[in-house]
């Protein structure tokens, strides 16, 4: 098959797997059998991209011009290729433990819930592989709204309160500040295309350029840059294996995903370290990452004080790529995958836990490893990596990070990375040593089912695989900027 | 033969079949007929689109007297475009209606539904498609009388008090129309709409033209239902049969929109009067007081119907915005969204309709888990109140990302956020519906499962793709609208 054939297949399976999980809706290990069938064909689809990719060609699909001279296209250049990879590599592993979770907690609506989460990879395609703004845009609403049933999948009033927060933030952010950004671009740039170098360069003054930044930034809700970061907490409401694949991995690394691009492809690193027009954007993601660690310090729901990571790691990427340095926009790409290995398995940690013990706050996890020693040497292994230590997949890109901070001399960066990574030990390592070595209370029970095992187990494992063989991410993470 | 004489046959069609329906009476047959009068129109009006792609404007003598002394039709783009969408509500709605007007109204009035369909029919495409002020003075009346009837048939009794009160200020709206076109003939001696343009400027200097301007511009306005004005909307349509409310919803206001962009642009636009008058300003200073007063009370309603009609108010809003900015790209923005939102509220109205004959009413306790009772149905509204917020992928997002645009080229920052943030109050009033569809437990007002009549479902679902293609395949609607802006401001068709 031809690149841009892989590319349409990586569109459309995921759509037709959705079809085909609605159609098998009645017979539910035919309906799972469909998910897991598309997840691993979407995987190959995205793999068949990959030796082009590392070849160093961009593959492409032209679909229609959708307005005069904006089309709706797909080029696949490493940054896409890498999150594509991620997203769905781990689509697999998530509807394995979907399984266990689903059935083991006896969820209603469970096929809805497995359209909605097809759909919801066919749109993380769609933005991965998107040649323009308009595409992207496109997908990332696409993404906004069908992942809306799976936050609101209970139906309760806990659920449709937090649907509210999710859809207000994420769709109020896009259509007022990063729908007249596009415009803007459209109007300055004349393109919406996705250009190395950027399409912004000596089009307008440092100012507008800072402005219309600002719109970009916090106009990508999905990258949860304070204030805008409400919906995560408020996703939280779903399932677990939404969080998990959903807001620890598509959703969230669609917003930082499209951080990067912007200001890779449509600002222009060089651009930008030019002029002072980003020069806000480093304090104020490192002040996302602090105040996101602190308050995750004290929160006592664990998938709280999980979301709450995810906002602080998030803002890693960005803080990354808003230093412009070479080797701290790798850490960023890199961060991307090791962040997503790593925080999917302390997810699946949590919903074993919540499958098998019914256990909801930390303060409860007294001795938890012990009963599911598997399922908590899991999560030591995910906090590790979150907190950037060896041997786990976070350390890499931290190290690329920290080392792009010095090479910029980027002092309140480097302060931000160190401080962070002191609140991260602070807010893990509780669980790991109450988990591990308090005496456990209440009644005895086992590790959840064994799909979750495996999944969490093998994302575990990842996180370790991608310690010692970071090759493929760190060869398209250097791809990103030219070589 | 039968090419050279479409302008002709698309209107005197559907008008030769209202009294021939009358005659026969039959439910049926009169339904058989009026569906047979729409689809020709459709495709005499698809067949007059591509005349005008090829010959830019199509100039018809009615009865071969030539213009400016007979009555001369002529279509250009921005009439074609209109004209297209007239006759494809029509055509849509008229099989549609075979089920619902069955359901809602009374077994012997209903021939009279289809003569009004037919009647009503021919008198907008007559007004879209005239070049001469007083024929579209009298189709106006057409159209308008046979609104009236529609409306009246609701099988609600308040349905009779809102055809009345649209009876009463629809008279006035016409009447001040007819006023300004009566002065603008003692100026220019002439009713030709291209001839008038052309004798305007030598008489533009005195009092009587400004003021013609101004009867025209209030007439339309009422008719086009623009904030303050649109007191008689919201009840007819709330109240008149589920088929005419999408029919009207989706065609009426949008012709009263062409006629004041006629007179606006083709007759006053190359004139001094329009320097006399701020029309401009006043125009975006009602349309944000339409959008915003209109969302926000939309979203308080206890009726979907309702809710729709209210919303329809504020769309109208960013229709005459686009109008008020008089730029290329806003006036591409008013007539694309003229499309966009016809058939988006076309989509809406007849979905709605099938609720109403499921479950009785489209009041929100009927809409309580209607994702389970009639999931098509549903998701149906879903997808076209996605449109009507304007998110990517809908038609509605063509028409605002035209009016975003054209109010930043025009500077004006504010008015662009202005927009921006109204299509909020979309999302709010769009997942009241989406809350009480898929997370409320039905009630006993809700339906009892099953959908729609297959008709119904199918016409209301084609009507639903609409809103989805034409916000991925722009050519017609884009290249129609901005061919129909450059026209308007005066370039090369």
């Amino acid at each position: 098959m031809s690149p841009a054939g892989y590319i349409a297949a990586a569109l459309l399976v995921p759509a037709a797997g959705a079809a085909g999980i609605a159609l098998a809706g009645r017979w539910p290990n035919l309906r799972e059998g469909v998910t897991l069938a598309t997840a691993a064909l979407l995987f190959a689809c995205v793999l068949g991209l990959l030796p082009t990719v590392l070849g160093g060609s961009l593959p492409q699909l032209f679909v229609l011009e959708m307005l005069p001279g904006i089309a709706l296209g797909f080029r696949v250049e490493p940054l896409g290729m890498l999150f594509a990879l991620v997203a769905s590599g781990l689509w697999i592993v998530n509807s394995v433990y979907s399984i266990g979770y689903m059935r083991g907690n006896d969820e209603p609506h469970q096929t809805r819930f497995y359209v909605c989460f097809a759909l919801a990879l066919a749109a993380t395609m769609g933005i991965a592989f998107s040649a323009n703004l308009l595409t992207l845009f496109l997908f990332y609403e696409m993404l906004t709204l069908v992942t809306w049933p799976l936050v609101t999948h209970h139906g309760d009033d806990e659920a449709r309160k937090g649907g509210r927060v999710y859809l207000g933030v994420l769709l109020g952010t896009s259509i007022v500040l990063l729908l007249p950004a596009v415009i803007v671009t459209w109007v300055v740039a004349g393109t919406l295309e996705f250009t190395p170098g950027g399409i912004l360069g000596g089009k307008t003054s440092s100012a507008a350029l800072g402005a219309l930044l600002a719109l970009y930034m916090f106009g990508v809700g999905k990258a949860a840059l304070m204030p805008m970061h409400r919906w995560l907490p408020a996703a939280m409401v779903a399932p677990t294996p939404v969080s998990a694949l959903l807001h620890a991995v598509a959703v969230v690394k669609a917003g930082v995903f499209a951080v990067v691009k912007i200001i890779v492809y449509v600002f222009g690193t060089g651009t930008l370290a030019a002029t002072s027009a980003s020069d806000w954007l480093p304090t104020v993601a490192g002040f996302t990452i602090i105040a996101a660690s602190v308050v995750a310090l004290r929160a006592d729901n664990l998938k709280r004080r999980l979301a709450y990571s995810t906002v602080s790691q998030l803002s890693y990427v960005v803080l990354a790529v808003a230093i412009l340095a070479p080797l701290s926009v790798i850490g960023a790409a890199l961060h991307v995958a090791a962040h997503a290995v790593g925080k999917i398995t302390l997810f699946f940690a949590a919903g074993a836990i919540y499958t098998a013990a019914h256990k909801t706050e930390v303060s409860q996890l007294d001795g938890i490893g012990r009963r599911m020693p598997w399922t908590l040497g899991a999560f030591a292994i995910g906090a590790l990596s979150m907190i950037g230590l060896p041997p786990a997949a976070g350390f890499v890109s931290k190290w690329y990070m920290l080392s792009g901070a010095l090479q910029a001399e980027h002092w309140v960066a480097v302060a931000v990375i160190a401080g962070s990574t002191l609140l991260n030990a602070a807010y893990f390592a509780p669980i790991v040593y109450r988990g591990f070595l308090r005496a456990p209370a209440g009644p005895a029970h086992g590790e959840a089912p064994l799909p979750m095992v495996i999944a969490l187990v093998a994302t575990a494992g990842a996180t370790l695989a991608l310690f010692f063989f970071p090759q493929v991410p760190l060869a398209l993470a250097g791809a990103l900027q030219g070589g | 033969m039968i090419a050279a004489h479409l302008p002709a046959l698309a209107v005197v069609v559907p008008l030769a079949a209202a009294p021939l329906i009358v005659l026969v009476r039959h439910a049926g047959a009169a339904w058989a007929l009026a569906v047979a009068a729409a689809w020709f129109s459709f495709g005499a009006s698809l067949a007059l689109a591509a005349q005008v792609a090829d010959a830019g404007v199509v100039s018809y003598a009615m009865g071969n007297w030539p213009p400016p002394w007979g009555i001369e039709y002529r279509v250009d783009a921005l009439s074609a475009f209109v004209v297209v969408l007239v006759s494809a509500i029509g055509a849509a709605v008229a099989p549609y209606a075979l089920k619902s007007v069955a359901a809602e109204v009374p077994g012997e009035l209903r021939y009279l539904y289809y003569a009004m369909h037919c009647l009503c029919l021919a008198g907008l495409l007559g007004m879209a498609m005239t070049g001469d002020a007083f024929n579209l003075f009298v189709f106006m009346e057409v159209a308008s009388l046979a609104m009236y009837v529609l409306i009246a048939l609701g099988r609600d009794r308040r349905a009779l008090l809102a055809s009345y009160q649209y009876l009463l200020l629809g008279t006035i709206g016409a009447t001040f129309y007819v006023i300004g076109v009566g002065v603008l003939y003692l100026q220019t001696g002439t009713l030709n709409i291209a001839d008038m343009a052309a004798r305007l400027p030598a008489v533009a200097g005195g009092r009587p033209a400004p003021a013609a301007l101004a009867f025209i511009t209030a007439g339309m306005s009422l008719k086009l239902a623009l904030f303050p004005l649109h007191l008689w909307l919201p009840n007819a349509y709330a109240y008149a049969p589920s088929a005419a409310t999408a029919f009207l919803a989706a065609t009426a206001t949008k012709v009263s929109v062409y006629v004041l962009l006629r007179f606006h642009f083709s007759v006053f636009g190359e004139s001094a009067v329009t320097a006399l008058l701020p029309m401009p300003e006043i125009l975006i200073a009602l349309s944000i007081a339409a959008i915003v007063t209109a969302s926000l009370v939309a979203v308080w309603q206890a009726d979907f119907k309702r809710l729709l009609a209210y919303s329809s108010v504020a769309q109208i809003g960013y229709i005459t915005l686009g109008i008020g900015l008089a730029t290329r790209d806003g006036l591409t923005a008013a007539v694309v969204h003229l499309f966009n939102h016809g058939i988006t509220k076309g989509a809406l109205f007849l979905l709605a309709g099938g609720i109403v004959l499921r479950a009785g009413g489209a009041r929100f306790e009927n809409l309580r888990g209607l994702g389970r009772s009639m999931p098509l149905t549903a998701l149906g509204i879903t997808l076209a109140g996605l449109s009507l917020i304007g998110v990517p992928g809908t038609a509605g997002f063509i028409s605002k990302w035209y009016l975003v645009l054209g109010a930043i080229e025009a500077g004006m920052w504010w008015l662009a956020a202005l927009v921006v943030l109204t299509s909020l109050i979309a999302v709010v009033y769009v997942w009241r519906f989406v809350e009480a569809a898929y997370l409320s437990e039905p009630g006993e007002a809700a339906p009892r499962p099953g959908e729609a009549p297959m008709p119904m479902l199918v016409v209301s679902w084609l009507m639903v793709a609409a809103c989805l293609w034409f916000g991925f395949d722009t050519s017609f609607t884009v290249g129609g609208a901005s061919r129909a802006a450059q026209l308007l401001l005066g370039g090369a068709p």
